[in-house]
This record gives C-alpha cells, structure tokens and sequence, in this order.
C-alpha cells in the first residue's frame, strides 16, 4: 500500500473554498437530518480508519463505543438534565475509557485475532446494553431532549431546530477529522503508520509498539464515541441497533468504499451508505445484499476505494505531465 | 444458589444442552480453525455457510424428498464444492495481499447469503422433523435419541478431522504447504489445489453442522449470524488455528454456558465472552495456542 495520503496543503484552495460553501449552504438544499446522520457516521468512519487505514488494526467492534457513547449521553441529557456539550463529553470520555479496557485486552494480539476479538467484546458491550437497567432494553431510551447547548451562556443555543443543530454538528465533526489529520501527519502518526508497514521493523528501532497501538485505539474509541454521542442527539433516541454488529460492519463498509488511508473517503463512504440505506429504508434484507455485494466488489475490483482511486488518478496524470515536460 | 440444590434432573438437562451447543461449536469453530490455520484467513461467512448447509439440507426434504440421512452425505458436499468455487473466483485473487481483504471479501459473501435467505425466508424458521424418535429414559432425565446422535457423531467427525490434518500424509503436505510453498511445489505438489482443498474441507464442516442443527434448531436465514461471534470467541480462547484447542473449547464452552444458564441464567449469554477476555488477560494466545499469533 501506498504511504500517508498527500497532505492536504496539496490541495487546491478553489477545492476548499468549494467544499467549505457545499457545507454551509447544504442544509437549505437537501433535509437538514439527513446531512447530520451523513455526518455522523463520516465521524465514525473516520475513526475506524485512522485504525484500519493508520494503524493496520482492523476493529470489528466500533459499533460498542458509538452504541455506548450514545447510550450515556442519552442518559445524561434525558435523566441528569446535563447541558448537551456536557452530554457529548460524558459519552466520547466513556467509549474512550471502554477503548482503554479493551485495548488492553484485544492489542495483545496482532493481525486477525484482533478483529475476532473486538468483535467478541462488543458483543459483550450489545448483551450488556440488553440488560441494564438503565438502557431501556429493547426500546432504548426515548425521546433525548436535545436542550440549549452551553446553557449557562445567555442561555444557550437552542439545539431543537434542526438548521442550527446542523451547524453545531458540523462544527464538531470537523474537530474530530481536524484531530485526526493532526494526529495521521504528527510524528505520533509516522510511528504508526511504521508499525503498520512493519511491526518488527518498529520494535527493533526501539518503538513500544503496544503502547503506541493502544493510544490509537483509544483516540479512535473517542471519535467514535463522539460521533454516537452526536446521532444520540439528532435523532433523540439510543437504540441497541446503535452497538449492533452491523453498524461495525456498516462503518467498515465506508471506510474501504470511500478509501482507506485517505482523508475524505470516510466522508464519501458514508455519503454512498447512508444514501444506499434512506433509499432502500423499507427493504432492510436488499440493503443487507447491497451492502454484501458492494464489499465483494470494493474488495476485488477496486481496493484503494472511490477518494483513493481518484488520488491516484491524479498521481498517475502528474507523472505523465512530468515526463512530458521533461 | 447452591449447587446442591438443583436437582439432578435439571443439571443433566442442562448438561445435555450444553454438549448440544458445544458440539455445534466445536464443529464451526473446527472448520474455522482448518481455514485460519491453513490459509491464513479469517472465513467472516462460516456462519452463512453454515446457514446454507440447513437450507439445503431443509430444501432437499421439501422438494427432493430427501430425507436427513441423504443430506447429512450430500450437503457436506455440496457446500464443500461453494466452498472451493469461492476460493477458485474470489479468495484467489487476494493471495499474498493483506488478510483483511480476505477477511472483508467473506463478511460481504456472509451479509449476501444473509439478505438473499432473508429476502426468501423472512426471519421465521422453517420446521425439519427429527430423524430420530424416542430416546434413553434415566431414573431422573430423559436423553432424546437425536440430541445423543448429534454429540456423539460431532465428536467422531472433530477427531477424524483432527487425525486427518495433524496424522496422515495427506494432513502433513497440507500443512507444509502452509509453511512453506515454495519447497512443496517444488516436489510436484500442485500447492493451490490443496488451498482450494482446505477451504472446502473448512465449508463443508460448516454445511455439515447445518445438516446436524437443521432438526434441533429451527432452520433460520439469522441462524448463522446469532452462531458465529461465539464461535469467533471459542476460537479465540482455544488459540488460532489450534485444531484440538478448537475442539476442546469448543464443547468446554458449550458445557460452562449449560451450568451459567443453571446457577446464573442472566450471565448464560455472555459466559462464553468473559471466558475469552480472562483467557486473553493470562494466556493471550489461547489455551493451546502457541507464539504470538
């Protein structure tokens, strides 16, 4: 595979502008939840890539701290009154806590045993959620006031129009990929990207590769976590679906079909699942098929996903435009 | 409770259930041990094959009026042969590549299979009638005939399998194979044909606990799915690729998750997975795993 993704400075800045303007005005043409679900889950994706893409550590269980997450932030608005930023908080330093937990546990394997693992664990954490009390079993809990963020300022904004929760979701979610393009072009991140591409190597230079993975880990457990956080409040509700198996598979899906090892691609990933889920909503086994035939063929015919085919469409024209000049 | 308590009757019922399900494990996670083992590949749709195996076996009654005994010779065969056409299209094409498209490419053939029999079936199961009436009358338990059938020939097919691959001639080339390619194709041995092999041999196990759990369980398109993540983690527990480690964690489990269901019935369902993390806090290869897989 190739090196880190080409920094973004590389980027055009008519690129950036375009992309900042599609954000903002995007609310005002298409329905406001549908952007926040899609951003949501571009969260999620992007955590799990900065594991698959960053680390090589494929975790089939992120569904357990987006579920998780969402779970006590739900509680925490719905029960406690908290301030929603207090909400978000509690529930990304909860699934961040359940990724130290399991970390410990699931890094001390490598390669293939760890997405078994993980996905064991989140089992745990889905028969857990089935049965405390304070989850609400089967119907979750309902009806997550959304609440005036940072009440205690002027009283705070209020969240339960749609248009201004967009704004506020956007904000965070583009913290959380701020994070990690900070984190994938840190030093931190070149030492991961190291043990991706060679573990041993990076233990022989000295690296204590475990440490490292596990701080990945639990950064990534955040993310994730912040994003459940985030769909608890747009959708006022925490399910069981939420830490099911198949949001972990459907959070894969993005990763590999946008392209992992690339900034955007869990963007576009989530914007081809989600808008595959809204269109066939009432068909949940054609998604299922859907979902199944679209890995099969990422996974045969183009690996490097839509961003990453396309980054190296881009390297491949430089190439040749550099051979013509020279 | 006290375990003195209980009565006999319940703790023999329970025990049989638990040898029920540990055979089933036993045999999947066989199956996935041989794969993981052999071709380095973690086989995602084990459980949907494992649906398949049911499917055929219940359609085989249905429209062929082939009986049980028929599809316990034939569905083997026939998943085994899915198996290797799988491998020969799609597995193929992912060797030397990193395993977690292999891994990725089976979780899509499993979500496929899933919707596809879902699509057809709903999520109600189909009734398959039990070969096998009567059964042993105990002073204090009743032992069903089929349910003593299933324990007895899932023991006799993971030993036969486990002698197969780690004491015949045949089972030493497969594992050299493994080891090392290069060397055994230079005897003349045709090395993919042998992968292709092993993943119908790992397939076909799974369509034969299909078979075998179509008359105890109902045969259900969701079957699979509920199936697999225990089996994932009896594999875990009994170490990678360990074909005895997944034999005896395999009706191990089984039998632990019987007594939880007994002494403590809110922890039955995840008896299996606080097992796989104390495993993996003092032995995080598994109990007979070896290295650091």
């Amino acid at each position: 595979m190739a090196g880190l993704a080409p920094g973004l400075a590389r980027l055009p800045l008519w690129v950036w502008g375009v992309g900042v303007a599609i954000t903002l005005v995007a609310p005002f043409v298409a329905y406001p939840v549908f952007l926040m679900k899609l951003l949501c889950w571009a969260l999620l994706a992007a955590s799990l890539n900065l594991l698959v893409g960053y680390v090589g550590l494929l975790s089939f269980g992120h569904a357990m701290f987006f579920g998780s997450a969402a779970y006590v932030t739900a509680y925490a608005v719905k029960a406690w009154a908290l301030d929603p930023a207090l909400g978000l908080l509690l529930g990304s330093a909860a699934a961040a806590f359940l990724g130290l937990v399991g970390g410990l546990l699931a890094i001390r394997r490598m390669g293939t045993a760890f997405s078994m693992i993980t996905l064991a664990i989140a089992q745990l954490v889905y028969f857990v959620s089935l049965r405390a009390p304070f989850t609400g079993g089967e119907d979750g809990i309902q009806d997550v006031p959304r609440g005036h963020l940072l009440g205690f300022l002027f009283g705070g904004v209020p969240l339960a129009d749609n248009l201004v929760l967009y704004y506020v979701v956007l904000v965070v979610v583009a913290a959380g990929f701020w994070v990690i393009y900070r984190t994938v072009h840190s030093p931190f991140g070149h030492v991961l990207a190291a043990i991706r591409d060679s573990e041993a190597r990076a233990i022989s230079l000295g690296y204590r590769v475990k440490r490292y993975k596990l701080v990945a880990y639990v950064l990534s457990a955040a993310l994730a976590g912040l994003a459940g956080a985030l769909k608890a409040l747009v959708f006022q509700i925490a399910t069981l679906t939420d830490v099911s198996w198949t949001t972990s598979g459907e959070a894969l899906l993005m990763v590999i079909v946008g392209g992992m090892q690339t900034l955007a691609g869990p963007l576009v990933g989530a914007l081809v699942v989600v808008t595959m889920q809204n269109y066939f909503a009432s068909f949940a086994e054609l998604v299922l098929m859907l979902q199944g035939a679209v890995f099969i063929a990422v996974v045969l015919l183009f690996r490097r996903g839509v961003v990453g085919e396309w980054l190296a469409w881009r390297q491949r024209k430089a190439a040749r435009a550099a051979e013509a000049t020279a | 409770m006290n375990l003195l308590d209980i009565p006999p009757a319940a703790i023999v019922g329970q025990l049989l259930v638990g040898l029920i399900n540990g055979s089933f494990y036993a045999l999947l996670s066989l199956g996935l041990a041989i794969i993981f083992g052999l071709l380095h590949i973690v086989n995602f749709a084990h459980g949907a094959q494992y649906m398949l195996g049911a499917f055929i076996a219940w359609a085989m009654l249905e429209y062929l009026g082939l009986g049980y005994w028929w599809a316990l010779l034939i569905v083997p065969l026939v998943t085994a042969a899915v198996g290797m056409l799988i491998e020969r299209s799609m597995l193929r094409r992912l060797h030397g590549l990193d395993p977690v498209y292999a891994l990725l490419l089976t979780f899509g053939l499993a979500l496929l299979l899933e919707g596809a029999f879902r699509l057809k079936f709903g999520a109600t199961g189909q009734p398959y009638a039990s070969p096998l009436s009567g059964g042993i009358k105990l002073p204090f338990a009743y032992l069903p005939a089929y349910r003593l059938w299933v324990i007895a020939a899932s023991l006799v097919v993971c030993l036969a399998t486990w002698w197969f691959v780690e004491r015949t001639r045949f089972g030493a080339t497969l594992r050299a194979a493994h080891e090392n390619p290069q060397l055994v194709r230079s005897f003349g041995i045709r090395v993919p044909l042998l992968l292709t092999l092993t993943y119908g041999l790992g397939v076909g196990l799974a369509g034969l606990g299909g078979v075998m759990a179509a008359p105890i369980y109902q045969v259900n398109p969701l079957m699979g799915s509920n199936l697999i993540v225990v089996v994932f983690a009896v594999v875990v527990i009994g170490g990678m690729g360990s074909i005895i480690g997944a034999i005896v964690a395999g009706f191990g489990l089984g039998v632990v998750e019987g007594m939880t269901r007994l002494l403590a019935p809110d922890y039955a369902g995840i008896v299996v997975f606080i097992v796989m993390l104390a495993v993996l806090a003092f032995k995080p290869a598994g109990l007979f795993g070896r290295g650091d897989v």
